[in-house]
């Protein structure tokens, strides 16, 4: 089943107006605007303003000269999407389940459901009675494909059922090529060849379509494909939109509490209630939101992301116990609410068998979770490999127990510092001539002699990231008088005409 | 007071005979130090690198035989981050490369706190700290806590102090490392060889303070006295052994 609905952006703005059809703000010709690059242009038109002239489409400065008196409010496109999300789980109710089709539409699977409902009419009858009490313009058509149904939704005759026995070609060859569900280029061109109904293009013969479409690959580009889709040739898949309830545990308080130890209990509370609740569910916590609600409607938001998923009531309880420290309570909490906005599967552990393992020390989850939630998340992480030659490009950091993705290792050849600075420091070298080896440089206020050197590595740069002026580096391991080993670089050469005379780095220690 | 508890002089005397020197593979051993300081220049990772070569040393001999690998925990502060720079992964050695995590700690406090809470993990092999200078923070109280907690978990921890000052300290083992010449490689003699470095021992629980050049060969922690104390000093380590004088090092 397809339910189109047509004044989607209208019938959004008239329940935010909190006004009828025809009635209150919506007598006035109104259009609804987006901004776009040549200015803003009308997104819908209310009843008055389409007969003022005003067209979905025009830009807003045409519609102002066919009627100077015509309001103006913006549309909202992220709105009607999310919008458009709820009602599609909402429209659960006629089938087990629904996708959405944006950016007005909804497909809501019946098979096999309408007799519930006593038959496919009073289905569709139940779906515009309900659409309608909701004050949503509904056109909603039945039948065996996903295609076929969408095109009687738009095209058809209001409340249109296609049986599965019916020669849905015959039904539907009537219907304008745009129910086809095709881009605004192959309208045009199919516009143009002078063919304006789907029997028109039935006649024509495949091989022609097919010679004409032969190089578009998507459905929405290519009438064939579309059409094969409508009549169940080939299958179109779906995505459907599952609804996530978000385990919550709440505590209404009858006295307002001002003190931290007060606020502790009812954490525990709360936490044991998630664990339960948790548990019921087979998973484990990844992101809790801890929201407090205070006498005077201030609400303050706490929220903590776990290294891994758990289901421990104490370790949440310490997490959270230091993000309290700051909350103003002000005249009092009088509601404290606790949400796993993220949670993974975890299934049933038994416990370990050696209890001292159990009670000897924390896992290693709970004690990164212990370190994130005082350090911070970018302040613990692992040190991973990334394809690329330049030393520093060459490692990354990710959260410390992401699975870590495959990649070569180095070349053992390569010598590589134990440490490596954040940025190169500079330093100043003397050189017996200006491409040998170092003699001797100054760093950090200290000078080193150089006595033993090897190299030089030439590393090239990533001409496929860089600007072509940037510089290669000769890069030389050595070690000076006094036995400390240091990983220095040339960068560029003196004959490489990108630049004067070449600067020297310091980048790594080595142990 | 009980008179009768305290140690005899005659026992006192003796300690130092049960005090063998160091040798590496030693700590496990005895099951002893669990909490060891090394004094190095900020400027040289020669600190570092022999703080992984115990932590190595010891971890080979613990896991023997199990085929679990555990994590290694490295913390640092924010000005031994900036001045000797972070852990570089391809610089590793090859069995730690891919067990590193790492904590880059804001302030001294920060990174006390990072430590001892790794070292209450039981999922970890050891600790790695790098503190820079003498903060406040890291007084006798909190060297002492970080020994117990090294002690009573079991899990190592090597603080390397950045040019510090050696304060008043609980850790069993103090050491002062610097990076020493590295012996000819077999093949390119003019290029530097293995790390190696010069560690003193110079405050120890159970030990004999004395002066080792040290280097790992891949296999194993490998240590020789210094050729210039070899040929002239004589071996104090042993003399103080004998004569009873090493538990000065004891707090």
């Amino acid at each position: 089943m397809a339910i189109w609905l047509a004044l989607l952006a209208l019938d959004r703005w008239r329940h935010s107006e909190n006004c009828r059809r025809g009635e209150g703000a919506d007598v006035d010709p109104l259009v609804l605007i987006s901004e776009t690059a040549h200015g803003p242009r009308v997104e819908a038109a209310n009843d008055a303003g389409l007969q003022a002239g005003a067209a979905p489409g025009m830009m807003l400065a045409d519609a102002r000269t066919l009627c100077p008196q015509l309001k103006v409010a913006p549309s909202d496109p992220a709105g009607d999407l999310a919008f458009l999300e709820r009602l599609a789980v909402w429209a659960q109710r006629w089938g087990p389940w629904s996708a959405m089709d944006a950016p007005d539409g909804l497909l809501v699977d019946v098979t096999a459901v309408a007799h519930l409902f006593g038959g496919e009419e009073r289905l569709l009858e139940d779906v515009h009675a309900r659409f309608a009490a909701q004050g949503l313009t509904a056109r909603a058509a039945i039948a065996p494909t996903a295609g076929a149904a969408w095109a009687l939704a738009h095209y058809g005759p209001k409340g249109a059922i296609l049986a599965p026995d019916d020669d849905g070609m015959a039904r539907l060859s009537g219907l304008p090529v745009a129910s086809l569900r095709l881009d605004g280029d192959v309208l045009l061109v199919l516009r143009r060849l002078g063919l304006k109904r789907l029997g028109d293009l039935a006649e024509l013969g495949r091989d022609a379509v097919q010679r004409r479409f032969r190089n578009r690959r998507s459905p929405s580009a290519n009438p064939l494909v579309r059409m094969d889709q409508l009549l169940g040739r080939v299958p179109e898949p779906l995505l459907p939109v599952v609804a996530i309830e978000a385990p919550l545990v709440q505590r209404r308080l009858m006295e307002p509490i001002r003190h931290r130890a007060l606020l502790d209990q009812v954490l525990a509370d709360l936490a044991d209630d998630m664990v339960r609740e948790l548990e019921a569910r087979g998973e484990g916590a990844r992101r809790l939101e801890l929201g407090l609600w205070r006498v005077d409607g201030e609400v303050v938001l706490r929220k903590l992301e776990m290294a891994a998923a758990t289901r421990e009531a104490k370790h949440i309880c310490r997490l959270f116990a230091a993000r309290l420290d700051d909350v103003d309570a002000g005249f009092g909490i009088e509601m404290v609410r606790l949400r796993a906005a993220w949670s993974e599967p975890l299934a049933l552990a038994q416990k370990d068998l050696e209890a001292a393992a159990e009670e000897h020390g924390t896992s290693l989850a709970a004690c990164i979770d212990r370190l994130t939630v005082r350090l911070g998340e970018r302040a613990v992480r692992k040190p991973v490999l990334r394809g690329s030659h330049l030393p520093e490009r060459a490692q990354g950091w990710q959260a410390p127990l992401e699975p870590e993705q495959a990649s070569q290792e180095m070349l053992d050849f390569h010598s590589r510092p134990l440490k490596m600075l954040d940025r190169p420091e500079q330093i100043a070298v003397l050189y017996a001539s200006p491409d040998g080896y170092p003699r001797r440089f100054r760093w950090r206020g200290g000078v080193h002699e150089v006595v033993r050197v090897e190299g030089p590595e030439r590393i090239a740069p990533e001409w496929w990231r860089e600007k072509g002026s940037a510089r290669l580096r000769d890069y030389y391991r050595i070690e000076d008088g006094e036995g400390r080993r240091y990983w220095i670089y040339r960068a560029g050469l003196a004959s490489d005409g990108r630049g004067g005379m070449p600067d020297w780095f310091l980048q790594g220690l080595f142990a | 007071m009980d008179m009768s508890r305290l140690p005899k002089a005659a026992q006192l005397a003796s300690l130092g005979e049960h005090a063998p020197r160091w040798r590496p593979g030693l700590p496990r051993a005895r099951q002893g130090v669990q909490h060891s300081e090394i004094f190095a220049s900020i400027d040289d990772a020669g600190g570092a690198g022999c703080a992984l070569a115990f932590a190595l040393d010891e971890m080979r001999h613990m896991e023997t035989g199990r085929l679990e690998e555990k994590p290694l925990l490295w913390v640092q502060d924010e000005l031994s981050c900036k001045r000797s720079g972070r852990p570089y992964r391809p610089g590793l050695p090859r069995e730690l490369r891919h067990r590193l995590i790492h904590v880059a700690a804001r302030k001294p406090e920060d990174a006390l706190f990072a430590l001892e809470e790794g070292m209450r993990c039981r999922d970890l092999a050891c600790v790695i700290g790098e503190i820079a200078g003498n903060p406040r923070a890291l007084d006798l109280t909190a060297t002492r806590r970080l020994s117990l907690a090294a002690e009573r978990h079991g899990v190592p921890l090597f603080l390397i102090r950045h040019d510090a000052r050696p304060d008043v300290s609980s850790a069993r083992m103090r050491w002062n490392v610097r990076s020493a010449p590295s012996p000819q490689p077999r093949w390119n003699l003019a290029a530097p060889g293995q790390p190696t470095w010069h560690a003193e021992l110079f405050r120890a629980r159970a030990h004999a303070p004395g002066e080792w050049i040290l280097r790992d060969d891949g296999q194993a922690l490998l240590a020789e006295r210094p050729a210039a104390n070899r040929a002239t000093a004589p071996d104090h380590g042993d003399l103080a052994g004998a004569a009873g004088a090493g538990s000065l090092a004891a707090l």
